[in-house]
């Protein structure tokens, strides 16, 4: 597990205002099955950090997470969901770069590609297009 | 829990009454794209009749909503089509969100709450669909998770897929932009509230028909 290494306020602590974001390597996850998957995801969202995911979830799991989060609102105090996005590195359309594609996805998981995801009181959007993600963050 | 024991019970017997021939053809997207007023104008066009409210505060529509023996011909064909109207997919639903179209704190608490149900209600309907138009709103960017989310269920799932980019009529649409989004689907644009181009949507409709296994 890598963290970003966070500047702490005068006391040596992470204070409620201090923003976190939790880099995962999708090792972290690689050996989950979709429920671990999601509850490793959700208990970090929960604790009001960003993570930084290395690859991407499954659409099914993706669908899993969203109808998880929708549980949670209401239930846990200020949690208005989630903001997602991944920016895939499959714009080159090749034959041969859709054979590789598929062959490390067999091998090591969905890897090409950048996942953020944080709990929506803290990003307040992510704007995506082909090429790059902007994350618009809240006042805390 | 009544609510849910209910959808669960009608998703199970629509099932097992399914009539031979009907085509279940959802409308999924993410709030305000316009799925119940699609639905609203097929209806009209094809029975005369509405199928649901349409409405300026997301998440009007926050149960399945369904029309049965919605029968369309084209070109000497005829097929029996069941409509699936599904509540908004979103990622996240703030009920401070709804206060600014009006509406109490109490009223958006509770609109807040039905939306997160209907939300996984529409995930749930995932399963049950025989092909799926995925509502996008073509005056905002395209590239929205959510959208990526529904269509990568659905081509996981081999249910043929049609993407409707909506609001065309408005100026700040951009349908090129829609497209550029996903090249490797038929993109129809439409505006379901005039009913422009639905010639050409019902056209695209029937050849995604024949998609479906």
């Amino acid at each position: 597990m890598a963290k970003k290494s966070v500047k702490k306020n005068r006391n040596g602590k992470i204070g409620k205002k201090d923003l976190l974001i939790h880099f995962m390597p999708y090792s972290e996850i690689a050996r989950e099955d979709t429920i671990g998957k999601i509850k490793k995801i959700m208990g970090i969202i929960l604790k009001n950090r960003i993570i930084i995911l290395q690859g991407k979830l499954k659409s099914d799991e993706e669908a899993r997470l969203i109808e998880n989060s929708m549980t949670l609102i209401g239930n846990i105090p200020g949690f208005q969901g989630i903001e997602i996005a991944t920016l895939s590195g499959e714009n080159d359309n090749g034959i041969f770069r859709r054979i590789r594609q598929g062959v490390a996805r067999i091998l090591v998981g969905e890897q090409d590609a950048i996942t953020i995801i944080g709990p929506a009181s803290v990003v307040k959007e992510i704007t995506r297009d082909p090429r790059k993600m902007e994350l618009m963050l809240s006042r805390r | 829990m009544i609510k849910i024991i209910r959808n669960f019970a009608r998703r199970l017997f629509s099932g097992i009454f399914k009539s031979k021939g009907e085509v279940k053809l959802g409308f999924y997207g993410s709030p305000n794209a316009g799925k119940t007023s699609l639905a609203n104008r097929i209806c009209q066009d094809w029975l005369g009749e509405d199928l649901g409210n349409v409405s300026k505060v997301p998440h009007e529509t926050r149960e399945i909503q369904m029309k049965e023996k919605v029968i369309m011909q084209r070109k000497g064909k005829k097929i029996e089509f069941k409509l699936i109207d599904t509540p908004g997919i979103a990622t996240k639903v703030d009920f401070e969100d709804f206060l600014k179209f009006g509406l109490s704190k109490k009223e958006s608490q509770k609109r807040a709450k039905e939306a997160t149900q209907g939300i996984i209600e529409s995930i749930k309907w995932l399963d049950d669909m025989d092909s799926v138009i995925v509502l996008i709103d073509a005056t905002l960017n395209p590239y929205s998770q959510v959208n990526i989310t529904i269509i990568g269920n659905l081509v996981a799932r081999k249910i043929p897929v049609l993407i409707v980019a909506n609001k065309i009529d408005l100026k700040k649409s951009d349908i090129k932009k829609v497209k550029g989004a996903f090249p490797e689907y038929t993109v129809v644009g439409i505006s379901a509230k005039n009913g422009t181009n639905m010639e050409e949507f019902y056209e695209e409709l029937f050849k995604l028909i024949k998609k479906r296994k």
